[in-house]
């Protein structure tokens, strides 16, 4: 299951490859990442067939995470739809509405608790 | 006529009395005055009756209506009668002369007679006209004095009334001054305010990290001994780096939290006005991205692209780095508003872009640091650019800034740090701040 995660913070890399060791060991997931919103959706071009479930966070510089969700929810409409589920530090009721009106799956508080994300996508 | 002298006498005697009456020394000259006067009838009368000459009669009395006049005059108290004194003088000479002349020729006098009746009584006279003039004198002088106590009484009254509102006015003035430093202090506050949710989203990504590298470093290490139980050596030592790596990001995000913490205390602590040398780069980074991110916690639709094009060669600079900071933080502010309000306004394809640039300038006297804040905002319009750096001047709407943000840059930039600010802006297109300051 191929995840792209999107946040403009480098240290979420090691942090995600670490916390999912085990599982990218048994080939179970693979991580690719996007430092910014204009980043994911050049991946998404080539890619959008492969990935299974795009993590992004909201606050970000140049296109926010909304704005990255919106567009991904008019470039790649073709079902299945990526799976996409919003992180974000700001977990106001406001940010969750807007983000669930504009087609997220889902919406994630940091700081992140891995093992409430392991268990969700077991639901995938 | 030989009388006259005698009647000169006696009214001056009287006169002078009248005149003592009201006066400290008039005990001391009461008696004497007396005596002159009552002695000049008694004598007239005398010489009326043992002399048969008018003439000697008249001699005698011009002789000594000058005795007295010498004596008065001699002393000091009668000083201020002088003028009466002198104006007896005439008819002494006037009757010396008469009395004489028709002493030695009666022929010349008769001739004369009616001259030199006129004569006396014009020197008699004379005394009344002389005095009544010195009074007119006296009473103009008076007149003035008074004038001019009554002037300086206005004059003092004048002064006492500006006096009050001078120290009103500078009562006033230190209110002024003290709602002044008020205001400052709140514009302070409000841009602290506005830092707060940026600093909070700041710190909040630090923390994940260390909770989240602390976390995963723990479950690394029940992986590690699992490897080395195994006896997997290389697995483990791979592990460990991995350890490493971790604590070095805790450390790394830890010490980014507390520079966050610090930075914004600084903000809020009243300025220590102290120069030290300083980064213009890393307080640019930081405010911009703090500004930002205020500005984003506020209004959840706000975006912006952020462009950095810091010159890595810039030399320290010894500045106050917090109120240089405020000052960056008020021009980032107001960029990302400008460009938020044409986006709302304009909306559709629009894309708010800030621009934070550095470079070092060369100068006759030296080099200039120089940081440039550039919008594609709404711009400044022709008729306000005069405007915008003085106090409490704003174009937002009532509530929402204090108008105090540039004119507290200026002073910052150019009172203390001997700096410029220059605006280039063409309305509708954007915004560019240029701050200039001094390298030594």
């Amino acid at each position: 299951m191929k995840i792209l995660v999107v946040d403009d913070e480098e240290d979420v890399q090691p942090l995600f490859l670490q916390r999912f060791r085990k599982e990218i060991k048994s080939h179970e997931v693979e991580f690719d990442f996007a430092q910014s919103g204009e980043e994911a959706l050049n991946y998404l071009k080539d890619k959008h067939s492969e990935v299974v479930l795009i993590l992004s966070d909201i606050n970000m510089p140049g296109m926010s995470g909304i704005e990255l969700l919106t567009h991904i929810r008019e470039d790649f409409p073709t079902p299945p739809p990526p799976v996409v589920m919003m992180i974000t530090a700001y977990g106001d009721e406001e940010n969750y509405k807007q983000a669930m009106d504009k087609g997220a799956d889902d919406f994630l508080t940091k700081p992140l608790d891995f093992n409430l994300l392991k268990e969700k996508l077991k639901t995938l | 006529m030989y009388f006259f002298t005698y009647l000169a006498i006696f009214l001056l005697a009287l006169r002078l009395r009248k005149s003592l009456k009201p006066t400290a020394i008039y005990p001391k000259w009461s008696q004497q005055l007396n005596i002159i006067g009552w002695g000049a009838c008694a004598l007239l009368i005398l010489i009326s009756n043992t002399i048969s000459s008018e003439e000697v009669r008249g001699v005698i009395g011009a002789l000594c209506l000058a005795g007295v006049l010498y004596y008065l005059y001699k002393e000091p108290d009668f000083k201020p009668f002088s003028i009466l004194l002198k104006a007896h003088i005439p008819l002494v000479i006037v009757a010396i002369i008469v009395e004489l002349t028709y002493l030695i020729s009666d022929n010349f006098y008769d001739k004369y007679d009616d001259f030199f009746q006129s004569a006396y009584f014009g020197a008699f006279a004379f005394i009344f006209i002389r005095l009544s003039a010195s009074k007119k004198q006296q009473a103009e002088l008076l007149k003035v004095r008074e004038r001019k106590d009554e002037l300086e009484l206005l004059v003092a009254q004048r002064t006492t009334e500006i006096t009050k509102q001078r120290n009103e006015l500078q009562e006033t003035v230190k209110e002024l001054q003290a709602t002044q430093a008020q205001l400052i202090q709140q514009e302070k506050l409000a841009s602290l305010g506005e830092l707060t949710a940026g600093i909070a989203h700041e710190i909040q990504n630090p923390l994940n990290f260390v909770n989240n590298f602390s976390e995963v470093s723990m479950e690394l290490i029940e992986e590690m001994e699992e490897e080395m139980a195994k006896g997997d050596l290389e697995e483990a030592t791979a592990i460990a780096n991995d350890i490493k790596q971790n604590l070095e990001k805790i450390r790394h995000h830890g010490k980014r939290a507390d520079g966050i913490v610090k930075g914004m205390l600084q903000h809020s602590r009243a300025s220590s006005n102290v120069k030290e040398p300083t980064n213009l780069n890393t307080i640019a980074d930081e405010y911009f991205r703090l500004a930002y991110h205020g500005l984003r916690a506020k209004d959840k639709s706000f975006n912006a692209d952020l462009v950095t094009n810091f010159d890595p060669d810039l030399p320290s600079i010894n500045i106050v780095s917090q109120d240089v900071g405020r000052v960056l933080l008020n021009m980032f502010t107001n960029a990302f508003y400008a460009v938020h309000q044409k986006q709302k306004t304009i909306g559709g394809d629009f894309k708010p872009k800030v621009e934070v640039s550095t470079r070092t300038i060369k100068t006759p006297k030296g080099s200039d640091v120089e940081i440039i804040v550039k919008d594609n905002g709404s711009g400044i319009p022709d008729a306000i650019k005069d405007k915008i750096m003085q106090p409490f001047f704003t174009t937002k709407p009532a509530g929402e800034g204090t108008g105090l943000g540039l004119s507290l840059s200026y002073d910052i930039i150019v009172k203390a740090h001997k700096g410029h600010i220059n605006i280039n802006s063409k309305e509708g297109e954007g915004s560019e701040f240029i701050v200039t300051l001094p390298v030594a």
